[in-house]
């Protein structure tokens, strides 16, 4: 009788998948949050250089995004705006930077959302390599220290933007 | 977009010919048969050495290009391209992928190894960019398989076999056979094989 | 009022299905004669509501039907006809129905040819069949429905995701799930003989020659599927080891196994057990395809979207297995075999060690696919497992399998001699040798030495024996030519002459992935209007750029005249095609093939003004032998099906005839 526990091996592999189902397979944690976020300097838009190193100290939002992005990258573009009005006075910078795509397109988009915080595209996509990006919209929070505090993959709401600013804001580092 | 284009030569598959494992058959039999027959072994024994070697040939001749295209193309086939479906590097048409590839190209040039290549990508993207897990910690099983299920497996096939074997031994052979008839049998059979 | 007719339709066919398991068994069990006679009717039924249901579906489709979410989701006005009805299989929920309808068809087929031969085991075998399709109608009744109604209707539809807008499309399905569906029969067979206990030859033989034909369906679906992915996803190659590939690959790799040990049981007695368990897996493993494809466990190009299916398809499989395997368990004791073997040389442990290799094979891709999951269940991590670990693993398990091919149909049953093997092979042997001496002037490439000694062999083994059995013809007949003695052969021997076809294909594919992968050449350039390009032996020029409108897509295309040696050869068109309702433009390739190269253009990216133009160009060598392989073993294999005919031996009693054939082969 004790043969027919052999059928049972299967029962691993069955439960196996049952777990892999609870799963997202694109979703790809990032190495680099907690870890100190690359230096690196971007031409803007308007023709100014955007350096991270000074800004050591300040609260970093870095958004990638491209205008061919749709819709998440226009349904994020207010949002970002809008977050951006609120927290300049404290602080807080947040730099756009524009993922493989053609100057013309990103001035259309930028134009289009009015955005006044610093853009600028990324040349080769250094930047994009350096941080690990694998899809737009990607955002990352760092912190004063310099370290990469969160990276949310996908479209940003004013809700998550606020969470994390307001936490580094008060100094609570906690990684997520 | 006027410039040159990069150059690729060659395009091999990701290969690591100091460590290739060959399971190729050799024409050595199961050498229990008694080989003292009169004409022909030595002359089956030469044919039978002779594509031995031959076959083991590659393993001893061949000996891997270094240039920097072959390099970048060999690395780039071990890293996963991160915005396409289970590309490698190499392999993907898309515009990330060719821009990781300027910049493999660029660290060879300033003369980092492979493995730093690959620890600088994995620091931005996790393991999950190398196309093969490195051969360490829980890994190890997927790469372990083969070695351990090919002789296992074969193992119980021939004691399998062996036991068919014993069976048809202890089972009564044939009869004795007329000496004329078997011959005759035998020349007919020469002629019709 | 169409999509409530189709899903009632499918309801119907459910219950018609789950009587159809109760039926027979009932019957059977309670001596219900009247009951097992109904379920063959049961089958005729579940047929005609099936394919009612389909060609609903497929109307709906080519009316642009919107009021069915199904049709909004899959055409788009202006799709060309043939577009719209292979969007039949376009997307989960038709996919679905296919496969069905092509179960529900090879049920009855099986029912009409077997219900007065086999009455023992028909009624479990319709029984099994009517639990599969029981379990594909409730998911598209209840979860998953082809029928769902879209509301409001909108004005026009997304259109199909535009890569399945190809040629190979049309079939790579159609094959494949014939493939799929086919080896679900020898499965059905082999649970009746296992529930029934009837454990002889009869389940076997029922069941060869479905298996055949589903191998050849299923073989044909993967080369296709390769096909699509060079010609229509432009990265230059065919095979990527992405995880639904290796969930059609498993099958394929399980159920040659499977082929070959039939053969064993059918002419030895031999591996009953073993059989069994290998259907019973094959079987598995194309239930877990579908599982892979359809719930969204791993990120493959191929997965349809992400659905809740997952959870449907795993119970089923699990319950299914179990029921499998404890049935095999109980009749474990009824199985053991009285095989004998005179020698350790001989057929027998060749088509052994062919087993092995080919189920070691299939593990390993199978824990190598499923690896992320199982590193994420223990670890925590994502890992990948790509093409480098796949590469590694199954090249040289397939060379050892290409040897075994050459030397398993040359060596005896039972016991081969000294004598016999030197005979044999003494001359495919030095081929391949001097095969090697000649390649290794030209490359020291060590896949291209290895493939060009195997493949050798293989070739030598199969013209040498067709040379034996021309001259043993020759010989027998005095005076009959080399074609007509040829057409003898094939006539009298179907099945082994048509696997030497079969196995030659297999050559011609491994000698076609040998070149493709270890000589291609790539470069990427950027080259203006009117300037040429060299790449190997080609030069390319680029003339222009077009713009083509069409309703449901529009192409930039990119104009290139190709010259070789200064002559033009012929003129080339890769392009973009840019689809209404997705973000990334599709590329379109330009291929020019031939037998000894392919020129393969992708464009990468061309000025508004068309001025320049950015594209990979390839030249891969030895491509189209892969597909000719796919042609000769379609070739080989219909000779194998043809069933054979008495007419040809009119001197030779019945017994005789068979008993010659079954030692020829």
């Amino acid at each position: 009788m004790k043969r027919f526990l052999i059928p049972l091996a299967i029962l691993p592999l069955l439960a196996l998948f049952a777990f892999g189902l609870t799963r997202d397979p694109r979703s790809i944690p990032s190495p680099l949050v907690g870890r100190e976020a690359p230096v690196f300097s971007l031409r803007l838009f308007d023709g100014e250089v955007f350096s991270l190193a000074a800004h050591r100290g300040d609260v970093v939002v870095l958004n990638f995004w491209s205008s061919w992005c749709i819709p998440a990258c226009y349904n994020e573009a207010p949002a970002l705006e809008a977050t951006w009005q609120r927290y300049r006075a404290r602080g807080v910078v947040l730099l756009g930077v524009n993922y493989q795509d053609r100057e013309a397109a990103a001035r259309d988009f930028l134009a289009k959302f009015q955005h006044t915080f610093p853009n600028g595209p990324d040349v080769g996509s250094k930047v994009a390599i350096d941080f690990g990006v694998y899809g737009v919209p990607e955002t990352f929070f760092i912190d004063r220290e310099g370290r990469i505090a969160h990276k949310h993959v996908g479209e940003v709401t004013v809700e998550v933007l606020v969470q994390h600013i307001e936490r580094l804001l008060n100094g609570s580092e906690r990684r997520s | 977009m006027i410039g040159k284009g990069s150059t690729y030569n060659v395009r091999r598959t990701t290969c690591d010919v100091r460590r290739a494992t060959f399971n190729v058959q050799t024409s050595e039999f199961d050498g229990r048969h008694s080989l003292c027959r009169a004409r022909g072994t030595t002359w089956y024994r030469a044919c039978s050495a002779f594509s031995l070697v031959l076959c083991f040939l590659p393993l001893v001749l061949y000996a891997a290009e270094s240039n920097l295209d072959e390099d970048v193309r060999l690395i780039a086939a071990q890293l996963r391209c991160p915005v396409c479906q289970n590309l490698s590097v190499g392999d993907s048409p898309s515009e990330l992928a060719r821009e990781m590839r300027a910049l493999i190209r660029e660290q060879l040039e300033q003369g980092k190894t492979p493995a730093q290549v690959f620890d600088y990508f994995v620091a931005r993207y996790g393991e999950w960019v190398l196309l093969a897990p490195p051969k360490r910690g829980l890994n190890l099983i997927i790469w372990l398989l083969p070695v351990v299920l090919i002789p296992a497996g074969l193992v119980m096939a021939y004691l399998g076999a062996r036991r068919w074997v014993h069976r048809g031994a202890a089972v009564t052979p044939a009869p004795a056979a007329d000496p004329q008839y078997a011959a005759r049998l035998q020349r007919e059979l020469d002629t019709y094989e | 009022m169409l999509s409530q007719l189709g899903s009632f339709l499918l309801t119907v066919a459910l219950v018609v299905a789950v009587y159809g398991i109760a039926a027979p068994v009932i019957g059977m069990r309670w001596r219900r004669w009247e009951l097992v006679a109904s379920t063959y009717h049961a089958v005729i039924w579940m047929f005609g509501l099936v394919t009612a249901a389909a060609l609903l579906l497929v109307a709906a489709l080519i009316t642009y039907d919107f009021s069915i979410a199904y049709v909004a989701r899959n055409t788009l006005r202006g799709t060309p006809l043939y577009y719209r009805v292979t969007a039949l299989w376009g997307s989960l929920e038709g996919s679905l129905l296919l496969w069905q309808w092509l179960l529900s068809l090879f049920s009855l087929a099986v029912v009409l040819a077997y219900r007065r031969k086999l009455r023992h085991i028909m009624p479990y075998v319709v029984a099994v069949l009517m639990t599969v399709s029981a379990f594909f109608l409730y998911i598209m009744v209840v979860p998953a429905s082809p029928f769902r109604p879209q509301f409001p209707v909108p004005p026009d539809g997304r259109g199909l995701n535009p890569l399945l807008l190809t040629t190979s499309m049309i079939f790579h399905p159609v094959f494949l799930y014939l493939g799929f569906v086919g080896f679900t029969i020898p499965f059905a067979f082999a649970m009746g003989a296992l529930i029934t206990g009837r454990l002889g030859e009869e389940w076997i033989l029922a069941a060869r020659r479905w298996t055949v034909t589903a191998w050849y369906f299923l073989t044909v679906g993967v080369l296709i599927g390769g096909w699509w992915a060079y010609t229509t996803l432009g990265w230059g190659g065919y095979w990527a080891w992405d995880p639904v590939e290796n969930a059609s690959f498993m099958p394929w790799l399980l159920g040659t196994a499977f082929l070959h040990s039939v053969m064993l049981q059918e002419h030895r007695k031999m591996l009953k057990t073993w059989n069994l368990t290998l259907i019973i897996m094959t079987f598995a493993m194309t239930m877990f395809g579908t599982f892979l494809t359809r719930s969204g466990i791993l990120s493959s190009v191929h997965a349809f979207s992400n659905s809740s299916l997952g959870s449907y398809f795993l119970i089923f499989i699990g319950l299914l297995l179990l029921f499998a395997l404890s049935a095999l368990v109980y009749r474990m004791d009824d199985l053991r075999g009285q095989a004998e073997l005179d020698s350790m040389l001989s057929r027998e442990t060749t088509f052994l060690a062919n087993n092995v290799i080919l189920v070691v094979i299939a593990c390993t891709v199978f824990l190598g696919t499923i690896f992320p999951v199982i590193a994420e269940a223990v670890q925590g991590v994502k890992v990948s497992v790509g093409a480098p670990f796949f590469n590694r693993v199954s090249v040289p398990l397939a060379y050892a399998l290409l040897v075994l091919m050459g030397i398993g149909p040359l060596i005896a049953w039972r016991r081969a001699s000294w004598d016999h093997l030197k005979r044999n092979f003494t001359y495919p042997v030095l081929a391949a040798g001097i095969m090697v001496g000649l390649t290794l002037l030209w490359t020291r490439n060590p896949y291209a030495l290895i493939s060009s000694a195997t493949c050798t062999f293989v070739t030598g083994t199969i013209v040498f024996e067709f040379y034996k059995g021309v001259y043993a013809r020759r010989k027998l007949t005095p005076g009959t030519s080399v074609p007509r003695a040829l057409w003898t052969l094939f006539a009298r021997n179907r099945r082994r002459y048509g696997g030497f076809v079969v196995h030659f294909g297999i050559v011609l594919i491994i000698l076609g992935i040998t070149a493709s992968s270890n000589f291609a050449v790539e470069q990427e350039v950027t080259v203006n209007r009117g300037e040429s390009v060299r790449v190997g032996d080609y030069d390319l020029r680029y003339v222009g750029m077009r713009a083509q409108d069409e309703v449901y897509r529009e192409v930039v295309w990119t104009d290139f005249t190709v010259l070789r040696g200064g002559r033009e050869v012929t003129k080339l068109s890769p392009g973009k095609s840019f689809h209404p309702n997705e973000q990334q433009p599709i590329a379109q390739v330009g291929i020019r093939s031939t037998p000894w190269e392919d020129l393969y253009l992708v464009l990468g990216s061309v000025e508004p003004d068309g001025s320049s133009a950015t594209l990979k160009i390839m030249v891969n060598p030895l491509v189209m032998w892969i597909w000719l392989g796919g042609l000769t073993i379609t070739l080989g294999a219909l000779i194998t099906m043809i069933p054979t005919r008495r007419r040809g031996m009119v001197s030779m009693p019945r017994a005789a005839a068979r008993a010659q054939e079954s030692i020829l082969s």
